[in-house]
């Protein structure tokens, strides 16, 4: 018969040794790379949440960056202007992106594939111009800095441990969903939507349910980027940043669960060693795209577990 | 069971299907024949809402279901297995069989609970009986045509379906594989007490299972009847004989 769990005892002893690990990073390095590690966890959260409705569910959303945006801004916004408790703030953050997700699929979950993606676009560069001109509010192109953070974790180590905890909790429950019926039936449709329906499954409805657990985490990811740099600012909905995520989705493998995690820390790292040298990281960006696309069209993850001969898709039958 | 009244279907100014009418009782194998192009997929399409009638009824357990969408009509049970192979190419053959077992039990929109707990067994149950428990853990994608047939009506069959439509379900097939798809679905008439609608360019295939067959040409119904009646039917004879005849 077959294996009636969610992770066989190797993978449970090797996310053990990761997490450990990461608990105990901050006492041997500098602040920096707290900092930078910190900052690779939070965009690999966000581009597991992208991956939620982009590998699982197949469905092209261009403007993610838009959701980690709203998710901070609301929560930084609650806090400066509404003059609420900071955990409020995060608690709400998502909730609001969650909502803006919603309401953007409902307009636009009607169509398919590209148009969809092109829809997508535009209702998110709404969004951003108003985030980018609303002066009195959003404080428009400066952005808002020195963003209240709660005591307990405005320390870097606070943060660090901060964005430790809720990633990996937000790891787990979206891994638990992409292994539920639900994941599963999404997957399908993703293969194929066409027969999804007619073997039953409300396609659209399966669909916007998606968009909605994705927005929610690509807000949560915004909340902890709020905690690790106490500022927000409009390029983080910018249609580019919507772009580098779905690259670190492709980098690491949008058909594995961590594949994205690996391609948002990837990336985030590349960032801060090509800018040492170089101005240009949009070039650097572009080169890394297109020897992926010749060389890795799995990924970095989906070409070494297709190596060790258990890609995900491939296991998991029992 | 199932009772189609003057359908009717247009593309732009073709004509598909201008008036077919059929009737299936329960328990029955039923054969739906016709040269290329007379508009016996598009019928079936039009059954199972993959299309929308211009006119005519389909009335299915007593109530109209045209122009329903397909997941609502998959839910009265009615399932297609489909011409063209139409599976779901990235997942394991089991996880094809167990999504739409799933779908039948409306558990796909549980978002926490473990999925290897579900539909485990009944999915096992349907892999055995189509002869592809073997190949349970193989990507469909890479299956052989034949398998992958097999596969389709697997699925159609996870959702547990009183009336399984089937688009030329031995299209394509070896002989041994025609066959075994030959008892396969007369297992599942007989054992299963499936109403079995299908159709077909094997004749003698046709005329080994179907209890009563409905002829089409060019999107009209020309003659439904049992076996015999069919073949002597002069219609049928000039349709098949008289200048369409490429079955």
């Amino acid at each position: 018969m077959h294996q009636q769990k969610l992770l066989g005892s190797r993978s449970l002893i090797l996310v053990a040794l990761l997490l450990a690990a990461l608990a105990l990073f901050p006492a041997m390095v500098s602040r920096y790379y707290i900092y930078l590690v910190a900052l690779m966890m939070v965009t690999g959260l966000l581009a597991t949440s992208l991956n939620m409705v982009l590998g699982f569910g197949g469905m092209y959303q261009f403007n993610h960056a838009v959701f980690y945006g709203v998710g901070a801004y609301a929560a930084a916004l609650l806090t400066v202007r509404g003059g609420v408790n900071p955990w409020w703030g995060y608690l709400l953050g998502p909730v609001v992106a969650a909502a803006l997700s919603l309401l953007m699929g409902l307009i636009c979950v009607r169509l398919s594939k590209l148009y969809f993606g092109m829809l997508q676009i535009s209702l998110g560069s709404l969004v951003w111009a108003v985030v980018f001109r609303w002066y009195s509010f959003t404080g428009g192109d400066d952005g808002m800095h020195g963003v209240p953070v709660p005591p307990l974790i405005s320390s870097i180590d606070g943060a660090y441990y901060f964005v430790l905890i809720v990633t990996v909790v937000c790891l787990a429950v979206m891994y638990l969903i992409v292994n539920s019926p639900f994941g599963r039936v999404f997957e399908s449709i993703r293969d194929n939507p066409e027969r999804a329906e007619a073997i039953g499954v409300n396609v659209r409805l399966h669909q916007l349910i998606g968009l909605v657990i994705a927005g929610f985490f690509g807000g949560v990811a915004g909340t902890l980027f709020v905690t690790v740099e106490g500022s927000v600012f409009p390029d983080m909905l910018f249609w580019t940043l919507s772009l580098e995520v779905i690259i670190m989705c492709l980098l690491g493998g949008w058909f594995t669960f961590l594949g994205p995690m690996l391609g948002g820390g990837m990336v985030v790292a590349l960032r801060a060693v090509v800018g040492i040298y170089t101005d240009y990281w949009t070039m650097v960006l572009g080169i890394i795209l297109m020897l992926l696309i010749f060389f890795l069209p799995q990924g970095v993850l989906g070409f070494f577990l297709a190596r060790l001969g258990r890609g995900r898709t491939a296991g998991e039958g029992d | 069971m199932l009772k189609v009244q003057n359908l009717r279907k247009s593309f732009g100014p073709f004509l598909a299907v201008s008036d077919a009418n059929l009737t299936v009782a329960q328990g029955e194998i039923v054969a739906v024949i016709g040269p290329n192009g007379a508009g016996k997929t598009t019928l079936f399409k039009l059954i199972t809402g993959q299309l929308k009638p211009d006119q005519g009824q389909v009335v299915f357990k007593g109530q109209d279901i045209a122009g329903l969408s397909p997941h609502r009509v998959c839910r009265r049970g009615l399932s297609l297995s489909y011409q063209v192979v139409s599976v779901f190419p990235r997942m394991s053959v089991f996880e094809n069989v167990r999504v739409a077992v799933l779908a039948r039990r409306r558990q796909v929109l549980r978002l926490f609970t473990p999925a290897v707990r579900l539909a485990g067994k009944e999915t096992w149950e349907i892999l055995s009986n189509v002869g592809l428990a073997d190949k349970a853990d193989v990507i469909s994608g890479t299956l052989s045509h034949g398998d992958s047939k097999v596969l389709e009506m697997a699925i159609a069959l996870g959702n547990r379906p009183e009336l399984l439509i089937m688009d030329e379900p031995t299209a394509g097939m070896s002989p041994e594989e025609t066959r075994a798809t030959m008892g396969l679905i007369q297992r599942l008439s007989g054992d299963m007490g499936i109403t079995i609608l299908f159709c077909e360019h094997d004749m003698e295939l046709v005329f080994n299972l179907a209890q009563r067959i409905m002829v089409m040409r060019q999107g009209e119904t020309i003659a439904q009847g049992t076996c015999d009646e069919v073949r002597c039917d002069e219609n049928v004879q000039q349709a098949y004989l008289g200048g369409h005849g490429d079955a």
